[in-house]
């Protein structure tokens, strides 16, 4: 009888381990540490996954002692065992558990995860992009051409891909948990992250360094396309922009560039291509019409404190400047 | 007829060491328990505030694109929240008010070795904290987060006086830390009863020995780093600015050789109070005191070797991040080891789960699950993934709330007959414990789950679609039912104080020698200085019935003045006789002065600051003045 209780209560804390590991694994928001999507950030998931199991049984050890304690009934117990008890729990045991966590995860998994050494065969054929923090941006370059985007990060999938991040500002931390771990961009130095996606789709990445007002709205996409869709992708960010718009020169060209045009400012984000952009704002709004015009009329409304002015356009203004942009695809 | 004599004496003592009447009495007290008393009133307002600013936060994000608050306030509501319950409450009230309180009476001494240096101590921790919150209040709080990087924190990125009531109050309160902690190790080390060798010490002495010794040591290095962001952003030099060779990495070395350290600095006082509820609800003796003893001294003493694991992610070399993930493995054994000790003498003993050892209890779950969490940072690509998300605020509220300030609660419990003479009401008590339990829980718990699903620390706000809702919803009830628990919590400690019935010296047959003692304790502590011959001296009847005879026979009462016993480093026995300053009125005096020197700091009037130097000078030889002889 009593057993059978225990089968019953057994069977009850599997369904609720279970739903736990079905709400955590099952939220797809596109920045989910535990849906990775590359090997990296599948081996640092397999890594979760075996400490908390590790750590369920050690507090469980914990906790059924004290709930022994609260049921006992009885004398004083003998010091000796209860020395002994401390030795081999308190000692030797994490003792050998640690060092077995080390091992794995620091010795082993850690290469994994790190930036491939610049002579090693993954570096070699790996596509090299750059990442350059601002308040509250992400200025995204890609070698051999003049292709400088912003906040969208496209990337051929099933390729090792090399981040160089830096800042031209404050520290900020380059991040999407589906892809690999995260990696600080540091003023005057450049650090090294690989991303590299097992599956097309679009991952959500995220400032995780506190950068100043503006730090919970510093998100960024990554796109990891089928090669031939990342090739056209690349040739068409390489055009110029065919059409200037003089009252773009005279309000915004002092901060924004766009190739093709007298504006080559690169104080904000290159707009060559802000058209073809899913959002604005570093993720803060979808990218429509009406979206950039709210944007340019009320920046420091959407996003309060970055860096853009509100310039107190007049609503034609607005329309002329919003409809230019997002004709440049 | 000598019960005459001993009346006689006893008097004799009370009119040598009682205090000045009425507030003055209070603002020149150098009494360590009164000193200790406003120590603990004044970080129970900090409390309530950084409480305050704790549930405005989770408010905010109750839910998704609130705007409840703006990012200007929410950034300097997370940066004083962090400053507040560090710097402001859980130091303070460990260090300052149990510490100040219970040390010397566990070691058998009349007050703290420097009674002056104490006050001014408190006097520069009550006005550091007053000059934090005029920052607040006038819209220049700290917001560059409490751990304050460079170069966010910089003249450039943050002009405006903000960061200036950051670096000058945490120097400022720095200052009073220090000067508790080196007036704990000299009387944890000079001051201590006749026969209290280190192996006879208790361990809450251990414990606060090696919280003292780790702030002496930790502090400089933060002292250093405020100084020079202050000189950076006031004086123009190039500490941090990488464009002139400075380094921004250099702020985050310095603070955290400071910042790891402090984290055992806050839980191991907890320890100590850990091991004084365990003994006398369980009326057992502590198991493997020795092991004990010495893992709470390394436990300090490893924390000064694993700081870098707070940068895991800031792109230095692998092999100094698997040294540092190596000094993070072996700091975990000292914990293991204290608490199968706890757990094991809970087990072996005769468990009375009084409101105390249910908070003891409550201590050892959430201290278990956030260092649980904490080992897992040791495996370096798992920090790199949830390193700055909501899983690291999970972790270390489960270290800083559940560790630290549920055995401050019980320790608030288990002294308040002591303290006050007054027995608390048990049954609201349990009912404190266990909201407080479900709140802290429901608070905390599912910041792990939100921060593996992807949320970073530090944003006042979250888009809709990211499936952080609910969580946060989750998260801000449980602030609330925390919130409650508080209130309930001090609710029965005051009606317990005016309604409670009288206590007697030793209502739980208490282990140490602040039970041998009247409740509330007189103002000399110890009629007889007691002798001690094992750590729990109050489990020791012929010993404490010695102290009565020696009473009657009129040895051991250093009646002859207002005097302190000093006694050797090692075994206890006594080399010498101190003369103690009674009430003194130029520690407040001075802390005046060094307030107004601070102020002008902040909107850089240097010269008046030098000029207030020198009266800051003028009131120490003024202090110094009135001189009390050493014998």
């Amino acid at each position: 009888m009593k057993q059978s209780g225990d089968r019953i209560r057994g069977a009850r804390l599997a369904v609720l381990g279970g739903g736990v590991v079905f709400v955590l694994a099952g939220c797809g928001n596109g920045q989910n540490t535990l849906q990775p999507k590359s090997p990296q950030a599948g081996s640092i998931a397999t890594l979760w996954w075996i400490m908390l199991g590790v750590s369920t049984f050690g507090l469980a050890v914990i906790v059924g002692m004290l709930v022994v304690s609260w049921f006992k009934r009885g004398g004083v117990g003998r010091e000796r065992p209860a020395t002994i008890t401390v030795l081999v729990l308190g000692i030797a045991t994490p003792i050998l558990v640690i060092a077995a966590l080390f091992s794995y995860s620091d010795i082993f998994l850690i290469r994994g995860t790190s930036a491939p050494p610049p002579t090693s065969l993954v570096a070699k054929r790996a596509l090299d992009i750059t990442v350059i923090g601002h308040q509250f941006w992400w200025e995204v370059h890609y070698p051999k051409g003049k292709v400088v985007t912003a906040n969208e990060i496209h990337i051929p999938v099933r390729t090792p891909v090399v981040v160089s991040v830096t800042s031209r500002d404050v520290i900020h931390s380059f991040w999407v948990p589906e892809l690999n771990r995260k990696m600080d961009l540091e003023p005057g130095r450049t650090n090294q992250v690989e991303i590299y996606a097992s599956k097309v789709g679009k991952y959500r990445g995220q400032c995780a360094e506190f950068c100043g007002l503006q730090h919970a709205h510093m998100a960024f996409y990554v796109f990891a396309d089928p090669p031939p869709v990342f090739a056209r992708w690349l040739k068409r960010e390489a055009k110029p922009a065919t059409r200037t718009l003089p009252l773009f020169q005279s309000t915004c060209s002092n901060c924004h560039a766009i190739q093709g045009t007298p504006a080559n400012a690169h104080v904000g984000p290159d707009l060559t291509h802000v058209g073809s952009r899913t959002t604005i704002a570093a993720g803060t709004l979808t990218n429509t019409l009406a979206n950039m015009e709210q944007w340019i009329a009320h920046p420091q409304e959407v996003k309060p404190g970055n860096q853009m002015p509100d310039l107190k356009l007049t609503g034609a203004q607005v329309h002329e400047l919003a409809a230019y942009l997002e004709s440049l695809k | 007829m000598s019960t005459t004599t001993v009346t006689e004496r006893v008097d004799r003592l009370d009119r040598m060491w009682t205090a000045r009447p009425g507030l003055l009495g209070w603002l020149t007290t150098t009494d360590h328990k009164r000193i200790g008393l406003l120590y603990f009133w004044t970080t129970l307002v900090f409390f309530g505030a950084g409480g305050v600013e704790a549930l405005t936060m989770r408010t905010q994000l109750i839910e998704p694109n609130s705007h409840l608050v703006g990012p200007e306030l929410y950034n300097q509501l997370f940066t004083v929240h962090g400053m507040t319950m560090i710097f402001w409450f859980i130091i303070p009230m460990t260090t300052g008010a149990f510490g100040n309180y219970l040390v010397p009476l566990m070691v058998g001494a009349r007050d703290l070795a420097f009674p002056r240096l104490n006050a001014l101590s408190f006097w520069i921790f009550v006005a550091s904290g007053i000059f934090l919150y005029i920052g607040l209040f006038s819209g220049f709080g700290p917001d560059a987060g409490w751990f304050d990087y460079v170069p966010l924190a910089s003249k450039l990125y943050d002009p405006g006086r903000n960061i200036e009531f950051y670096t000058l109050a945490v120097i400022f309160n720095g200052m009073s830390s220090t000067l508790t902690a080196a007036n704990l190790i000299v009387t944890i080390l000079k001051l201590r009863a006749p026969g209290m060798s280190f192996n006879r010490m208790p361990l809450f002495c251990f414990a606060f020995l090696a919280a003292s010794l780790g702030l002496l040591f930790a502090l400089p290095s933060l002292t250093a780093d405020t100084i020079f962001l202050y000189l950076d952003r006031n004086v123009g030099t190039h500490f941090f600015d990488p464009s002139h060779g400075g380094s921004t990495l250099l702020w985050q070395h310095l603070f955290w050789f400071f910042g790891h350290p402090e984290v055992y600095i806050l839980i191991v006082p907890a320890f100590g109070i850990a091991t004084e509820i365990i003994p006398a609800f369980t009326q057992r003796k502590m198991i493997a005191f020795p092991l004990v003893a010495i893992a709470e001294l390394l436990v300090v003493f490893i924390g000064f070797g694993v700081w870098a694991h707070h940068m895991f992610a800031t792109g230095i070399p692998t092999t100094t991040l698997i040294f540092f993930a190596g000094a993070t493995a072996m700091v975990v054994i000292p914990s293991t080891i204290q608490v199968f000790a706890w757990s094991t003498s809970i087990l072996v003993g005769r468990p009375q789960f009084k409101t105390p050892l249910l908070f003891i209890v409550g201590f050892i779950f959430m201290f278990v699950v956030g260092g649980l969490t904490g080992i897992m940072f040791l495996a370096i690509p798992f920090d790199q993934q949830t390193t700055d998300t909501y899983f690291v605020i999970a972790h270390f509220h489960y270290i800083i709330f559940g560790a630290a300030v549920f055995p401050i609660f019980g320790g608030m419990y288990y002294w308040f007959p002591k303290v006050t003479g007054k027995l608390y009401f048990e049954l609201p008590g349990q009912i404190s414990f266990w909201i407080l339990m479900v709140g802290t829980n429901l608070l905390f718990f599912p910041m792990h789950i939100v921060g593996l699903l992807g949320m970073p620390r530090r944003v006042y706000t979250y888009p809709a679609n990211m499936g952080w809702g609910s969580y946060n919803l989750a998260e801000t009830i449980g602030g609330y039912i925390t919130g409650i628990g508080i209130l309930v919590l001090f609710a029965n400690l005051v009606v317990s104080y005016f309604r409670g019935a009288p206590a007697g010296p030793d209502p739980w047959h208490g282990p140490t020698l602040e039970w041998s003692i009247p409740s509330p304790p007189p103002e000399y502590n110890f009629a007889v200085l007691p002798v001690v011959s094992s750590p729990y001296p109050n489990w020791d009847h012929d010993d404490r019935e010695l102290d009565g005879r020696r009473l009657e026979a009129g040895e051991g009462l250093l009646d002859q003045g207002h005097q302190q016993r000093v006694s050797a480093l090692i075994d206890g026995w006594r080399v010498g006789i101190a003369d103690m300053p009674h009430s003194s009125p130029w520690p407040i005096v001075s802390a005046f002065v060094l307030t107004l020197m601070f102020t002008v700091l902040v909107v850089e009037k240097f010269v008046v600051a030098a000029f207030l130097a020198i009266v800051l000078l003028a009131t120490f030889l003024g202090w110094h003045s009135k001189e009390p002889q050493e014998h």
